[in-house]
């Protein structure tokens, strides 16, 4: 009664206020100027009727409600939202939404709440979420309600669910559904119900869910809960090990970059080049030099750094190794012991040389944005510039493959290295073929530093991390041979990963260690043996 | 009967070699403990600290030489049995520090207590003894040597692939050592050390002890090793680094050489790590590192593999430059380092002694043609 005659009361002065305004608007306005009106329990049915308009506007002054920012202008009784602090108070209109000038407090009447209509307006908000006309907040609502599994909101959520015509979202809202059900006192045959629906969705969420349920007093949805439960566990480890499997990928692909060029200098040349990784170490800073020239020449080309900086690092790289190999490995040929000192030496000089051009510390390579972000496959999540890396990876091997197989380049190295007076007799000329070797090599190690320069700290001891699993991963998979060179690095990155749950990223890297160490004393010449007269 | 046997041998460089290890060894520590501090003569503190210091280096790299030089086993792991060995002597010095620790915890080391350890690990029993910590100075880089010896030595592991096996073994030492629940103070290490048999690590008394300890322990390798490679074993070792399948088809057992002198070689490194130890007053982890190994191998690279005063020689100049070098230009120091590695390998393949014995075979060659 006292609503309508305020109502009454009201709506001249609003119909005065808002001359242009619809009928909807006016409508709203009612609903807003009831929230004003009467005691708490008026009020809660205001906001019960509120919510249930469906209105856009009603989410905002409802959030403003609950923190306590709504109030009533005591000048000419309209409803305000009031933010800021201090004396002055910005205004902005409840129910249009515009600014509406500003005021002290001692001109404002804040409209009070409880915790019971606090309570209210939760349920009210998930109610008005569910029905908003964007389907991404329809869906962030279903999904909220499925973590919160506020049964108060079970009403509103079938009111939604009624309407919904968007076969994901209903979904969505089905599950949350069932998990408000569980979470409310239903009949136990709805909630045995409710437990499959949760089952089906069967991620980590809905573990809880059914966790939560399994403890039921009702002994019948606790076995279903129960089982439920179980089922999802499963399901979640295997998504789990399809994640590990995933991880061990991507750390398989780094590996690879790492180890593909010594694959070359030392599986094909059988040259021991420990300053192998400095070789990667130097394509890091070639990009990091890129993106500084970048920055101040072309910003407009910040994006494409990492693709431009590809075939400089290459250069760059590719030129110091055969610099190496004429000024130093190709005196050493036959004398490999020789050969692995001299490039450690070299491996220091080369530190030593970038940390008094670019200081000890470490640089800022950026990522460009189509490089940052995920997506899930399933329950996996998958980082673009992870996924970026495996793709470059596997490119690069795909390309040396080809080059080793289908050019006369690759034919002559294949020459040289099988049998190295034939090809000379042929014609080959075998100092040239070398230096272009070690050069290629090294070259590939330059294009593994700008992919690790994205995901992993730019110093000059960037390649001193990487040379260790690089003769690891070469040595396992069988030297000379490229694809032992890829199932190498792809099985110990998946080893790595699946043994870090159980021992640790430390521990499970020393297993690793073992067991390549082992298996080198099986066999000495890795997974993928090299066969015939050019072993010994 | 045997010091005899020993003695006789040698050839009559080594002896005299020998012997002056032997002096620097009494001479160094008697003269900074007898002089007065003013004297011309007299050798600081820090300079005792420094010889007795490059004395172990120095058995380092005759463990390496002898079997790189002579075996052509270039094991890039030797640090590791050093580290080893210096890990079984801090164990002990921290088991005697007692009540006098940070905590003053009578039964854990600090760092036990730091890291909430309840009761001593079961490795650390007996570390209290110093006789159980000297054999374990011998007996756990033997074993490890063991291990891996006759493992890749059995399963014809040889030259890089052997040394790369080598470099991840004390690759995933150095992680394992780094890891707190290890039991081996992690990071850290093992450090604060009081008391050795009895007498402070702190005191130059001691310090002159320690620095004669290395120099006999030196000696001693040196005596050792110049018997081993002077006998007829010694010639088969030799002739499986030139040859070892022929050696193989001779009828020998090439793996039972190989790994008698890996083992030997091991435990002389251990001896070394342990004397090392209470005379820089720290081991941690960081001495596992690869590059140790290699710096090792270096050394004996710079003097000449082969010889047996080579690695002394070289031990003592690279570690001299180092310690200059550092201090004075430390930018310099990789530079040098890395250029020496070069310039060796490159141009001086049987390094200081070996250009020494071509400068004296073409004097004489001269003085041959000019009669």
């Amino acid at each position: 009664m006292s609503q309508k005659r305020l109502l009454a009361g009201l709506l001249p002065v609003l119909a005065a206020l808002f001359v242009a305004g619809s009928a909807m608007a006016a409508d709203l306005a009612t609903l807003v100027a009831n929230l004003a009106a009467g005691g708490y329990s008026e009020r809660d049915a205001a906001i019960t009727a509120l919510a249930s308009s469906g209105e856009a506007r009603a989410v905002p002054v409802l959030q403003a409600l609950s923190a306590g920012e709504l109030y009533v202008r005591t000048a000419d009784k309209t409803v305000v939202i009031a933010k800021g602090s201090g004396k002055q108070l910005a205004l902005v209109d409840a129910v249009t939404g515009k600014d509406s000038g500003s005021a002290t407090e001692d001109d404002l009447d804040r409209i009070k709440v409880n915790n019971r209509l606090r309570g209210t307006i939760d349920a009210a908000m998930s109610a008005l979420t569910l029905m908003n006309p964007d389907p991404k907040v329809r869906r962030a609502a279903a999904e909220s309600l499925f973590t919160r599994r506020d049964a108060s909101a079970l009403e509103a959520l079938d009111k939604a669910l009624a309407a919904e015509k968007d076969l994901g979202i209903r979904q969505a809202m089905t599950e949350a559904r069932a998990a408000l059900v569980l979470a409310s006192d239903a009949p136990a045959a709805q909630k045995v119900q409710a437990v499959a629906a949760v089952r089906e969705r069967g991620d980590r969420d809905a573990l809880g869910v059914l966790q939560a349920a399994a403890a039921s007093p009702d002994a019948e949805v606790r076995a279903a809960a129960s089982a439920a439960a179980e089922a999802v566990r499963q399901r979640l480890g295997a998504w789990q090990a399809a994640q590990n499997v995933w991880y061990g990928i991507s750390l398989g692909s780094v590996l690879l970059l790492a180890a593909i060029g010594l694959a070359i200098t030392f599986g094909t040349m059988g040259v021991i080049n420990m300053a192998h990784g400095e070789m990667v170490m130097l394509g890091a800073y070639t990009t990091f030099v890129v993106q500084q020239t970048l920055r101040s020449v072309a910003p407009q080309l910040n994006e494409l750094s990492v693709i431009i900086a590809l075939p400089l690092a290459f250069l760059v790289s590719g030129a110091v190794g055969v610099l190496i190999e004429r000024s130093i490995i190709r005196f050493l040929y036959g004398r490999p012991l020789d050969t692995l000192l001299a490039t450690w030496g070299l491996s220091l000089v080369l530190q030593q040389a970038v940390r008094s051009i670019f200081g000890p510390t470490n640089r800022e390579v950026s990522s460009p944005s189509w490089m940052s972000g995920s997506f899930h496959v399933g329950q996996i999540e998958v980082t673009y510039g992870r996924l970026w890396i495996v793709v470059f990876a596997l490119l690069v091997f795909v390309t040396l493959l080809l080059l080793l197989r289908k050019t006369p380049l690759g034919l002559y190295m294949r020459a040289v290295t099988q049998n190295r007076p034939m090809a000379s007799a042929m014609g080959i000329r075998t100092p040239r073929v070398d230096a272009l070797t070690f050069g290629l090599g090294s070259g590939i190690a330059g294009l593994a530093g700008v992919a690790l320069s994205q995901i992993d700290n730019v110093s000059p001891n960037l390649g001193q991390g990487y040379i260790i699993d690089s003769f690891m991963v070469v040595v396992f998979g069988g030297v000379g041979n490229l694809f032992g060179t890829l199932l190498g690095a792809t099985a110990l990155g998946i080893v790595n990963k699946f043994l870090e749950p159980y021992a640790g990223a430390v521990l499970g890297k020393i297993l690793v260690l073992v067991f390549i160490i082992l298996f080198i004393q099986r066999r000495p010449r890795g997974m993928f043996a090299q066969k015939g007269r050019s072993v010994e | 009967m045997i010091t005899r046997f020993l003695w006789t041998g040698m050839g009559r460089n080594l002896r005299l070699f020998v012997l002056l290890v032997l002096a620097v060894g009494i001479v160094v520590p008697l003269l900074n403990q007898l002089l007065p501090k003013g004297s011309a003569v007299y050798v600081p503190s820090y300079m005792l600290q420094l010889i007795g210091k490059y004395l172990c280096y120095a058995s380092l790299a005759l463990a390496v030489d002898l079997v790189w030089g002579f075996c052509g086993i270039l094991s890039l792991g030797h640090a590791a049995f050093f580290a080893l060995g210096g890990y079984c002597m801090g164990m002990y010095l921290m088991r005697q520090i007692g009540t006098r620790g940070v905590y003053g915890n009578p039964v854990l080391p600090d760092f036990m207590v730091f890291l909430n350890y309840k009761e001593l690990p079961w490795f650390w029993h007996g570390f209290d003894h110093f006789w159980f910590a000297a054999a374990m100075i011998v007996i756990a880089p033997s074993l490890l040597a063991l291990a891996l010896g006759w493992f890749a030595f059995r399963s014809r592991v040889t030259g890089v692939y052997l040394s790369i096996i080598t470099q991840a073994m004390t690759f995933a030492l150095l992680l394992a050592f780094f890891r707190n629940d290890m039991g081996f103070g992690g990071n850290n290490g093992l450090t604060d050390f009081k008391d050795i048999l009895g007498y402070s690590v702190q005191s130059d008394t001691t310090r002159a002890a320690l620095c004669f300890a290395s120099a006999l322990a030196l000696a001693l390798f040196l005596v050792v090793s110049g018997a081993v490679v002077g006998s007829r074993f010694g010639k088969a070792l030799t002739a499986v680094r030139d040859a070892e399948s022929r050696m193989r088809f001779l009828g020998y057992r090439v793996e039972g050489y190989k790994l008698f002198v890996f083992v030997l070689s091991a435990a002389m490194a251990g001896i070394a790590g342990a004397l090392y130890v209470p005379q820089v007053g720290i081991i941690n982890p960081s001495e596992f590192a690869p590059g140790n190994s290699i710096e090792a191998v270096l050394w004996v690279a710079v003097g000449g593999r082969g010889t047996l005063i080579g690695p002394v020689i070289g031990a003592f100049l690279v570690n001299f430059a180092k310690t200059y070098l550092t201090g004075a230009l430390p930018e310099v120091w990789l530079f040098a380092l890395g250029a020496l590695f070069i310039v060796v390998t490159l141009l001086l393949p049987k390094g200081i002694v070996g250009l020494w014995a071509q400068l004296r075979a073409r004097d004489a060659a001269k003085k041959a043609s000019a009669a």
